[in-house]
């Protein structure tokens, strides 16, 4: 059953929604995080708050909301996109959004904050600032991006209530492991569960290679 | 010689109190003016306005006539240079942390390399280039900083205690050298310290400053001898 069509394509999508997820918080969570880390405004604190409270937002909470407002019935059901990837890859959007947005404010304001004013009386402009402050927290930026992907590949409360589990579809490795589980077919939820770690393992294993790359450098 | 930079009843308030005030100030073009003053009395304050990184709340600051707030930020930043306490470089190598200024002006890379040439060998760190900066230890670190300032062939150079972080015989063998390239190269160099032995070696003029306000203005010798007042004559009975 491992190798089998059906297992390949659920690994797959399972890794396509998860990677773009992934993709599109950081390029919500850089610049956001770095704007709530580098900016000095009113409310910042309360913002910085909301975010790391976001870091741990309920998966399963994040599913009804999405599915509510996807609904054929809720404010976005003209969409049609209730029990499609596009759903699961919103709802996982939006879970790994603020780890990747706190863990960057984190990153960012761990430098020292003199640096800022070294780079800008170096002559630096505001965006060359920002492009060597990512540079110095690339490490522990890294770390954000691994833990953003860590929390959507391994969700299942959000795809299952968005998605829906459907065969050949919107079935993804976690929804697909509550499903053999629930039938009793436990070899079978152990073996995808093994496929699940592993990839998880040779993803953070690539990451974390580059990271220890970066160190050296 | 002419003013390079004139102030002229700046007020800078931070954190809703008074900073710094100064009624007026002005540092000829090529001259080494050193700025000392007890802990907390306004000499990094006076240092992050004339960089304009932070911005008065009266008054203003002419840079060659013109007034500072009337320029583009990063257009006069490109004309200064600034050195911290710290040396607070990145982590990649001594080349590149000294090249880095030219990088954000767009400098080729011939032109790059022939001043990072020029200037590590004026800083003694040549046969450092190579190396990461978290290698170097803290006066080597300092002269990168220092290189890292030079290069960029500012019109104003801005110290803020730059060898305060360091061991008392590196301190020296820092301050000669660079006392050195200050009396060759005629740069207008503004120079923060405590001490004031080390503001008389390297400085044409000592400006005091207490509890953010200027007191006096005048070579260490004239300040030694006559302080405008008694705050001055208890601040450098305590040197």
């Amino acid at each position: 059953m491992l190798f089998d069509n059906e297992i390949f394509q659920i690994t797959l999508l399972s890794l396509q929604v998860s990677a773009l997820a992934t993709l599109i918080s950081l390029l919500i969570g850089l610049p956001f995080g770095t704007w709530l880390a580098l900016g000095n405004f009113r409310g910042r604190s309360f913002m910085l708050s909301i975010v790391n409270t976001g870091m741990a937002l309920p998966p399963v909470v994040v599913g009804l909301v999405v599915a509510i407002s996807l609904w054929r019935s809720g404010p976005l059901g003209g969409l049609r996109l209730i029990y499609t990837p596009v759903a699961i890859i919103i709802a996982q959007t939006i879970i790994s959004a603020p780890v990747v947005m706190g863990l960057t404010a984190a990153a960012l304001e761990s430098l020292d904050p003199r640096l800022q004013q070294q780079l800008l009386g170096l002559g630096a402009s505001r965006l060359q600032m920002i492009w060597m402050l990512w540079r110095e927290a690339r490490l522990p930026l890294l770390a954000a991006l691994m833990a953003g992907f860590g929390s959507v590949i391994s969700e299942v409360g959000a795809s299952m209530m968005v998605g829906g589990n459907i065969r050949g579809q919107t079935r993804v490795l976690t929804t697909a492991i509550v499903l053999e589980t629930s039938k009793g077919e436990f070899d079978k939820a152990l073996a995808l569960s093994a496929l699940l770690l592993i990839l998880t393992y040779l993803i953070n294993l690539a990451l974390t290679l580059i990271q220890q790359r970066g160190q050296k450098k | 010689m002419s003013e390079l930079i004139s102030i002229r009843g700046l007020l800078i308030q931070r954190n809703g109190r008074d900073a710094l005030k100064i009624a007026s100030l002005g540092i000829e073009r090529g001259e080494t003016l050193a700025v000392v003053g007890p802990n907390g009395a306004g000499k990094s304050t006076l240092l992050l306005a004339l960089a304009h990184l932070i911005k008065p709340k009266h008054g203003g600051i002419l840079f060659n006539g013109k007034p500072i707030s009337h320029m583009n930020d990063l257009e006069y930043r490109r004309k200064i240079s600034f050195v911290f306490q710290d040396p607070l470089l990145m982590d990649m190598t001594v080349h590149h942390n000294i090249a880095l200024g030219l990088m954000f002006r767009g400098t080729n890379k011939d032109e790059m390399r022939a001043r990072v040439l020029r200037w590590s060998k004026a800083m003694g760190v040549e046969s450092l280039l190579g190396r990461r900066a978290g290698q170097l230890s803290g006066g080597e670190a300092q002269r990168v900083s220092l290189a890292r300032a030079f290069v960029l062939d500012p019109e104003l150079l801005l110290m803020d205690e730059p060898f305060s972080a360091v061991d008392p015989p590196t301190r020296s063998a820092l301050l000669k050298d660079l006392s050195d390239i200050l009396s060759q190269d005629h740069r207008t160099t503004i120079f923060v310290t405590h001490n004031l032995k080390e503001a008389a070696q390297i400085s044409h003029r000592v400006a005091v400053i207490i509890n953010g306000e200027l007191k006096q203005v005048g070579a260490p010798r004239e300040i030694k001898a006559k302080p405008a007042d008694q705050g001055v004559k208890e601040f450098l009975k305590e040197l």
